[in-house]
Order: C-alpha cells, then structure tokens, then sequence
C-alpha cells in the first residue's frame, strides 16, 4: 500500500469536501446546469457528495435562448435520470417583459444578458448558495477567485475585498439576502475534466464530439450556421461550408465557435486537448475577446 | 499522476511572474492566443522583449498599477506531475496572502534577487513558509546572469540563508541558482553555470518526495455530514460523511467518538463507488459504525489509545488579517475541521517580529499582518493536535462575528502552561 491518491481522485475528493461543506452550512443551495460539459462533471460529483441519498437541491438553468438543442435534450435527459428540479432562468422573457434591452446588432451574444435572470432567480427563490462549474483555469480573473466566493445583497463580486481562503477551512457566513458562488471546479483544467469523463464514462451532448455541420468563419472562429448565427448578408467572407468539427464549450449558440476536429470520443479529445495551442475561450468564445477585462467586468457584476 | 501544489513568494522586482510565466511557457503550457495577446501588449508598452510577467497578470487594477493584489492559481502539468501553483505577491503589507497561499502548500519557492542577496523579506517569506509547516523550501536565485553567472555569489546567498534557517523548521532546504528571464535552469540545465550540480527547478518539483510528508499515524476523521435514514430504498442507512484528515481507517478497526468518548468498531467504509477496505488522507468517504451512537457534524472519530487533545483553552499562533486590531477580550468565531465554536481571546504571549525572530512579550494587540501567540478559551471543547503535527486537525481560522470577514489563520498549540 502506498496510500497516494492519482490526481483525479485527489481533485474529487476536495471538490466532494466543498459540496458536502455547502449541504452541511447552507439552507437553499441550487447548482448551475447548463447542460456544458463542467456543469456535466460539477452535477455527476454532486452525486457522489449526496450519495447514499439523491441530490436534494434544485438545479438552475440560465437560458439564452439561443441553445443547441441536443445540449437541452441532455439536460432534460439528466434532470430526468437523476429525478431533480428544474428551474429555468430565461433571458427572453426577461428581454420580453423590457427587463433588458438585447444589443441590436446582429450577432450579438446574449451572455451579458445573463447576469439579470441568474440574480433574479437567486433573490426569487432565496438561493444562499449557488454551485458553478468554473474552473481557474479558464480565465484571468477566474484565478483569482475562491472556491467560496462571497456575494453582496447586489450580487457582486470585489475582487479586492474577498475572504482570505485558509486550509480547506471554508468560511460561508452571511447575512440574510447575501449569498455565496460554489466553485468545486476551481483546481480542475480542461483535461483534468476530459480525463475524468473518459474515467467515469459520463455522458456529454453529442455535439462535444466530431460531427460534420456548416459552418461560416467570423473572426476567425468556426460558428454553426443556425437560427441563432448566420453569415452576414453580402459579407464574402462569411461564406458557409461544412466541416468536421466538434465544440470545446457550450454557451450561447451565437458566440460559441466550433473546432475542426475528429476526436469522435473521450480519448481522442484528451489526446487533442494534450498538444492544443489555443486556449478553451481563446478557441470558441466570441465575446471573451472583445477586451482584456471582459470576464472580469461581466463578474464584478455577478456574473457566473 | 501525482499531484504537487507549491506557492511562490517573492517581491514585486524579484522576477516571481517571470518565472511562473517560464515554467509555463518551457512547459509548453502557455496557448497561441494568450502569447499573441500579451505579445500585443508588450508591444504597446515598447518592451524589449515579450513579457512573461503577463502570463500571470490577472485584474485590470493590477495591470494598471503594476503590481498583484491577491493570491493567484496557475496550473500546468508535465508528464511526471500536475502542479498547482498558488501564486502570492511578495509586499511587505501582503503576509496574508503568503499565509493563504502557504496554508495547502506542499512546497514554497522563494525567489532572491542575487544582486541584492537575502532580504528582510526573504527571511520573512521562510519563517512563514516554516510557520505553516511547508515541508520543502526551494530558494530560487534569479537573476544570476545579472552577476556573470558567480559561483561565489551564490554560494555567498546561500550560507547567509542557511544560517538564518538553522532556527527555523525546514526540513528540506533547497538552493537553485537561475535566470528565469534567459531560461536557466528552469527548465533546462544551464550552460552558463557548469559549478552547479544540483537540478534545474522543474526536475525538482517534478522529484521532490512529496508522500511521506503526510500524516498516515495519527487516525482523525472530522464527522462533516451525519447520513440520515430516510424512508425509501435506503430505510436503515446510518453513516457519516467526511474527509480523512489524518491516518488510516480500516474496516473492524476499533475507534472512539468525540466529545462523547463512546468506541465501537467500524462497520464498513462507503463511497459512491462501491465500499472500500481502508481509507487515508484526503479521501472523502462514508464510515458506518457498529453501534448506533449519538453523533453529529464536528464530532471526531480517532483510536481510543491515540487521542487528539480536548480541551476549551487553547494556544495558537495567529497571523492577523484584518485591518481592525486584535485585543485581548475580543470574542469571535472560530473554525476548526468541521467545527464552529466561539472564542474569547484571554491573552496575547507576544507579537513575533518575523525579521529577527524576535519575541515583543510587551504587546498588546495584533495589528494587520502581525504574527503573534495567543490564549483563546472557546465555548465548547475543540479536538485538536499540535500543528507541526498535523497540518489539517492543527489549523483554524477565525471570523469576526459582526462584518462575518475571516480574520485570523491559527496554528494550534498546546498551552504553554
């Protein structure tokens, strides 16, 4: 016996801790489910913290709108299979009550929109803590961030004023009305989930794997031509073709690109992921690039 | 593949986000579109040469000001090892974060300018990495092509270090003379300096025997969750759900329960996964015991001749993180494993002067940044071990109960008395 943990035992192990600390000190969790492949990872751990019991807490999807629909039959698949609750956050009805006004121009992602119906949900349904997928690896201002992050009454984040995170020791004092972000992913990359869902034979939307679709090039990135992105009329250089190709993350259909790939399972994605050179949103996210601080603006203001 | 977590210290100009921004880079983990965008960035600043630095430059303030606000998590993997790096910047104000950073370490990487040699904040940075009971300390040498690459220079830092460490606790002391601005013996061996025979730093972190450092004697398993019986499929199921802190626990093993002092024996050992026939740190797992006893979140299973101590009065020593001082009589919260109680600060030893180690036995209070010992006396019993010990039953924090901020790390001690 050499009593050593492989490293995605050890990950699962600390991320089990944190949602077992958050079962044991909060009254109203909810987890984020989207459907995406972190969010598939974060609930499939929820499980195995929950577990000889199902999980108890609601899980909550903030909806565009502009969805691939075979990631929302497999959230539908999953809150199905594990007898959860569903509650939707949707970004169109907040847009059709004039809770939020769309960006006109075409092709406008809908991601900022977001922030509204999640914290709108959060205050409807008096969450006290939210768990989400992200992961530190992802994004500047995401590595900075606690595996507890603190929200005020507003939802916000301060990056300068946040807990000091001590040992595994985590602190979810509040007071009524404020309320915490969840972050069991924090230390897990990219690989470390591909290497986990190959483990543990999770089932992802088909769309994570090499399929052929059409496509058109905006910015250099791969968009799918749909009811939620199509080339700009008149633009040559969005001229649509169809390719092999597969997606790194799934958000909003409108600013999330495809990769050309024929990784057609697990291994063959961890094999790609092992010697890519471009990061997950430097690949697939539209709006990430849009400003050094993007993400970090879209989290100060409560962002996932 | 194993998995080493390391934090890095050092000050703003001793090239610390250089380096990290090295060790990604060599190790090939930096993508094409973060170069493309901080080689953008250089460019628009008129550097020289492509920064590294701003691999690891996170929020817009910092960027602006130039300097790092707060504990950062960089992560990258060799073929060897997966490394989680807590990054912590170095000012003098920012011994919290150092702490912080510290608290999961396996190992610390402190980095020397060798033009400047050893300073009151590299002998700051080891007596913390020491305080938190850091196994391995790496010192780092940077800049060495800055002094033509001297053997004597080096060799100068380190016996002025190693002399100031003989009073501190560091059980493994390593030296590595480097650039990380030109790449030598980061990754690679250096060419520049033959004398060195030690190895570059990423084959050190990639060796450095990490799994003894573990506590695999003394059984502490913190109850986190009490498993209910519920109606349905699972009528009888009793359990209890936890981390390992410390130990092994093995199935039919006797064991004793905290406060109450009751043994029984372990009935089995479960996960989601299936059962299991022992379990050791950091598993998280469900114990079922053989005796059906009153039990709840915060209670602490151990072996009935290897106990931690129990008691209400408790000594620790604190660093001090809240800009509000510490004074004697201040209550507050107190976590300890999986367990809140209340605490009266009864007395304040000393306030430690990290630069010379020097012990202020006047102080009357802790002030942002301070590292001091004090006497705390909580509302209920804590089981506890010394924190030299036991890393994860030695450590608490404490919250002020009126803003809820997190305020103190402590390591515990047995009272001096």
């Amino acid at each position: 016996m050499t009593y050593q943990l492989t490293h995605l035992d050890s990950l699962e192990a600390e991320s089990v801790h944190v949602i077992r600390e958050v079962l044991a000190e909060f009254e109203r969790p909810a987890l984020l489910f989207s459907g995406g492949k972190d969010s598939a990872v974060l609930l499939h751990l929820a499980t195995k913290a929950c577990w000889p019991h199902g999980v108890p807490f609601p899980v909550l999807h903030v909806d565009t709108g502009h969805n691939f629909p075979e990631v929302l039959a497999f959230r539908d698949r999953r809150v199905e299979q594990l007898g959860l609750r569903l509650l939707v956050a949707s970004v169109q009805e907040a847009i059709d009550r004039g809770e939020v006004v769309e960006d006109p121009t075409p092709g406008a992602s809908r991601n900022r929109l977001q922030t509204h119906s999640l914290l709108k949900a959060i205050e409807e349904h008096r969450f006290d803590a939210v768990f989400g997928g992200a992961r530190r690896d992802e994004e500047k201002s995401r590595a900075k961030e606690r595996i507890f992050s603190f929200r005020d009454e507003f939802g916000q984040w301060d990056p300068r004023g946040q807990r000091p995170e001590l040992w595994n020791l985590y602190n979810g004092r509040r007071r009524p009305g404020e309320h915490f972000r969840i972050f069991p992913l924090s230390n897990w990359t990219e690989l470390d989930i591909w290497q986990y869902v190959e483990r543990e034979r999770l089932e992802l939307p088909p769309i994570y794997f090499a399929h052929r679709r059409e496509v058109f090039r905006r910015g250099g990135m791969l968009l799918a031509v749909g009811p939620h992105a199509r080339p700009r009329e008149g633009a040559l250089d969005e001229e649509p073709f169809f390719a092999t190709v597969r997606y790194r993350t799934v958000g909003d259909a409108s600013c999330t690109a495809a990769v050309e790939s024929t990784a057609a399972t697990p291994a063959e994605v961890i094999a790609e992921t092992a010697v890519t050179r471009v990061s997950e949103r430097g690949a697939t996210r539209v709006d990430d690039r849009f400003s050094e601080a993007a993400m970090e603006d879209r989290k100060r203001e409560g962002y996932f | 593949m194993e998995l080493l977590r390391f934090a890095t210290a050092g000050s703003v100009d001793d090239g610390k986000s250089t380096l990290i921004g090295r060790l990604l880079y060599d190790s090939k983990q930096v993508y094409e579109d973060q170069l493309e965008s901080i080689e953008r960035t250089s460019r628009e600043r008129g550097d020289e040469r492509v920064d590294l630095a701003l691999l690891t430059d996170g929020l817009r303030a910092e960027r602006e000001q130039g300097i790092t606000i707060d504990v950062a998590h960089r992560y990258f993997a060799t073929p060897r090892r997966k490394f989680i790096v807590a990054d912590t910047p170095g000012h003098v104000q920012h011994t919290r974060n150092m702490v912080t950073g510290c608290s999961t370490a396996d190992l610390a990487l402190v980095l020397v300018d060798a033009r400047n040699g050893i300073t009151e904040q590299t002998r700051r940075h080891a007596f913390i990495a020491s305080l938190l009971r850091i196994p391995h300390l790496a010192i780092c040498v940077n800049k060495m092509d800055l002094v033509d690459y001297s053997k004597a220079r080096f060799e100068e830092i380190r016996s002025e270090l190693e002399e100031f460490a003989v009073r501190l606790e560091i059980p493994d002391l390593t030296f590595i003379p480097i650039s990380a601005l030109h790449g030598d013996n980061v990754v690679d061996r250096s060419p520049e300096m033959p004398w060195f025979q030690g190895s570059p730093l990423l084959h050190h972190l990639e060796e450095v025997h990490i799994a003894s450092d573990r506590n695999l004697i003394d059984l502490r398993f913190p109850v986190q969750r009490v498993v209910r019986p519920r109606s349905g499929g699972l009528a009888g199921f009793r359990g209890y759900a936890g981390q390992m802190a410390s130990g092994v626990l093995e199935v039919g093993d006797e064991v004793l329960v905290l406060p109450s002092g009751f043994t029984t024996r372990v009935e089995s050992i479960e996960t989601a996964d299936g059962p299991l026939e022992r379990a050791f740190p950091p598993m998280s797992i469900v114990v079922r015991l053989a005796d059906e006893l009153d039990i709840s979140r915060g209670d602490m299973i151990c072996r009935p001749r290897n106990q931690p101590a129990c008691t209400q009065d408790v000594s620790a020593m604190l660093c001090w993180m809240s800009e509000a001082p510490l004074r004697v009589g201040a209550k507050l919260s107190l976590k300890h494993t999986t367990r809140w109680v209340r605490a009266l600060v009864r007395e304040i030893d000393y306030r430690l002067d990290v630069n010379t180690l020097h012990r202020d036995r006047e102080a009357d209070e802790l002030r942002l940044n301070d590292i001091g010992r004090v006497e705390l006396r909580t509302t209920a019993p804590i089981f506890y071990d010394e924190y030299p010990r036991n890393r994860a039953t030695g450590s608490m924090i404490l919250v002020d109960e009126a803003t809820n901020a997190t305020v103190a790390a402590g390591m515990l001690r047995r009272p001096a008395s």
